[in-house]
């Protein structure tokens, strides 16, 4: 593990910060959904909960345990997505997706992904896609479920 | 084959290498380490040459035609039937080719569903079905599924601390309701190799049937069904030097005959009329559409190659490797086993977890340095959640590895803890 290590160009010095020292990290209350995903194929896992205010998303929380691309992945995007009006963040995770299925041909815009840009690397490890995805699916599942909350009640 | 032994050691690992193209390989710059074997085996040039001969020069449909292709695919395809069932010490038409172990698994599990009320192979409420907790998904899920369908209650043998079963209430979970064992011979995850005599004689004495999952068995040591004494035995060709997309289904003749099939459609049948069909005699009653023609020629050179070379040779080699591995990883701080720690009644397959670093991320950071391990819950999640790990990684070594590729493998882990900060 030289500098020159092949998989260095995934594990940047971002992810492996987020990784060892996460945001945002442990669940918290007030919160409106709780979502629990997993990646069946490798048993990485996250409980998530989100708190939406009038189209604001106001807080994430989360608790999971998986590889370092899944929980840095997770850190970074509440970093992006906390504070945000909703479809800045939804937005967020456009950017972000494609990003990931980019195959390594995209150049990341640090304006609207922040540290998000450190993955970039990873989307030449197709097998290590879905461990950044995780959290993200898991948000846009719960924001969804929060969304419909919302409206149902109003 | 026989050149390639010499004398001493009766085992040349140099000759054997030669055999497998694939181990040529340059991965990031480094020399491939190929210690995935326990999920999918690579292939010898004997293996290939044989179904390439086969599909270039044999092939047809069989069963089916009068031309001569069509007698010479299906000349091919039942020697192959021979061959496993030699290599098994099993009768000819006690061999059922399936495309994969899963597929045999499911294969008893729905023609035990679709017996009728008064068949020995009936389940309802009441009965139960055991398994263990070390069973791959693939030995498991199709038990779940059965004993849904059919109001039976599933129930299994749990792990000792050490990864192995834990018999101290076998009486309680094998019983007089108990219809079928279906357990592993060696842990596809844990390594642990099983005491099939035992759990066959229990088993036998409650009057259940008994299936062994051989799919990391077979490849790795000799096996005689007969012997054994169960009713079922299971293994898949691409784990023991054959192709993907073949497994097989040995069973015992007279129970074979006697149950329902599972898939229906060309070839199972007797005679088929508008409203209702009768059935061929096993094994054909199993192997409904065209069957798995090439793969089988392949599977069976497999078998013709493992023979040749020993597999009392080859089990032995790995019990080399193995002890090295297990010593390796008991002297690296910061690294533990799940499994047994000794190579008593013990396959190569070593999981191995390393202190403050993911499996998944071990993996790749070996792979930079051309080990290929495998990562993840390896089909066995209960294991993982008795172990209280979210997965494994994974190292299992077969007959072309060396001591020295257990060296890397050993050198590597310390790499990989400096890159993480954890050494």
């Amino acid at each position: 593990m030289t500098s020159q290590a092949p998989s260095e160009s995934m594990y940047q010095e971002i992810i492996l910060d987020h990784y060892k020292q996460p945001h945002h990290k442990g669940l918290r209350d007030p919160f409106d959904v709780e979502v629990h995903h997993v990646n069946p194929t490798c048993g990485d896992e996250v409980t998530l909960r989100v708190k939406v205010d009038a189209g604001v998303v106001t807080d994430v929380s989360y608790d999971g345990q998986g590889c370092s691309i899944s929980q840095a992945s997770t850190s970074v995007m509440t970093d992006l997505v906390i504070g945000k009006p909703l479809p800045d963040a939804l937005a967020g995770h456009e950017v972000f997706l494609a990003l990931m299925q980019s195959r390594g041909t995209m150049e990341p815009d640090e304006d609207v992904l922040e540290d998000g840009i450190a993955f970039a690397g990873v989307s030449k490890y197709p097998a290590r896609v879905k461990c950044a995805l995780l959290g993200w699916m898991a948000w846009k599942d719960a924001t969804a479920q929060a969304v419909a909350q919302e409206q149902e009640a109003s | 084959m026989t050149s390639l032994l010499t004398p001493d050691t009766g085992f040349d690992v140099a000759a054997v290498r030669a055999d497998f193209p694939v181990l040529q390989r340059v991965i990031h710059g480094k020399p491939l380490v190929y210690l995935d074997n326990a999920s999918s085996s690579h292939k010898p040039r004997q293996v290939l040459d044989a179904e390439r001969e086969f599909v270039e020069q044999h092939y047809s449909n069989v069963h089916r035609g009068v031309h001569t292709l069509s007698q010479e695919a299906t000349d091919g395809y039942e020697a192959a039937r021979s061959t496993v069932a030699a290599f098994l010490g099993a009768q000819h038409d006690e061999i059922v080719f399936t495309k994969n172990a899963t597929e045999a698994y499911n294969l008893v599990a729905y023609s035990f569903g679709n017996a009728p009320v008064g068949s020995p192979f009936h389940l309802g409420p009441g009965d139960e079905v055991c398994v263990t907790e070390m069973e791959h998904h693939s030995n498991l899920v199709p038990w779940q599924m059965l004993c849904q369908r059919t109001g039976a209650t599933l129930r299994w043998i749990g792990l000792t601390d050490e990864g192995r079963l834990d018999l101290s209430d076998l009486d309680e979970l094998v019983n007089e309701r108990t219809r079928m064992l279906a357990f592993t011979q060696v842990s596809n995850i844990l390594g642990t190799e099983n005491d099939v005599a035992l759990l066959v004689a229990k088993a036998r004495s409650v009057g259940a049937y008994t299936l062994v999952d051989g799919a990391q068995s077979a490849p790795h040591q000799v096996v005689d069904v007969h012997a054994l004494g169960a009713d079922f035995f299971v293994l898949t060709g691409h784990k023991m030097l054959g192709p993907s997309g073949v497994g097989v289904l040995w069973g015992r003749k007279e129970l074979l005959d006697q149950m329902p099939p599972f898939l229906g459609g060309g070839s199972m049948i007797e005679v088929v009329q508008m409203g209702v069909s009768t059935y061929a005699a096993a094994p054909e009653r199993f192997e409904a559409g065209t069957p798995v023609i090439s793969q089988a020629v392949g599977l069976a050179a497999a078998c013709d190659y493992l023979a040749a070379v020993g597999l009392d040779a080859v089990q032995a080699h790995e019990k080399t490797m193995t002890a090295r591995l297990l010593d390796g990883l008991r002297s690296l701080p910061g690294a533990s086993v799940l499994g047994p720690d000794t190579t008593e009644m013990r396959g190569s397959a070593v999981s191995f977890v390393v202190d403050g670093v993911h499996p998944h991320d071990v993996g790749q950071s070996l792979d930079d340095l051309g080990i290929a391990v495998r990562v993840g819950h390896h089909c066995a999640a209960p294991v993982c959640r008795r172990f209280g790990v979210p997965a494994t990684a994974r190292a299992s070594s077969y007959l072309y590895n060396t001591e020295q590729e257990i060296d890397t493998l050993l050198e590597g882990i310390t790499q990989v803890q400096a890159f993480w900060g954890t050494r």
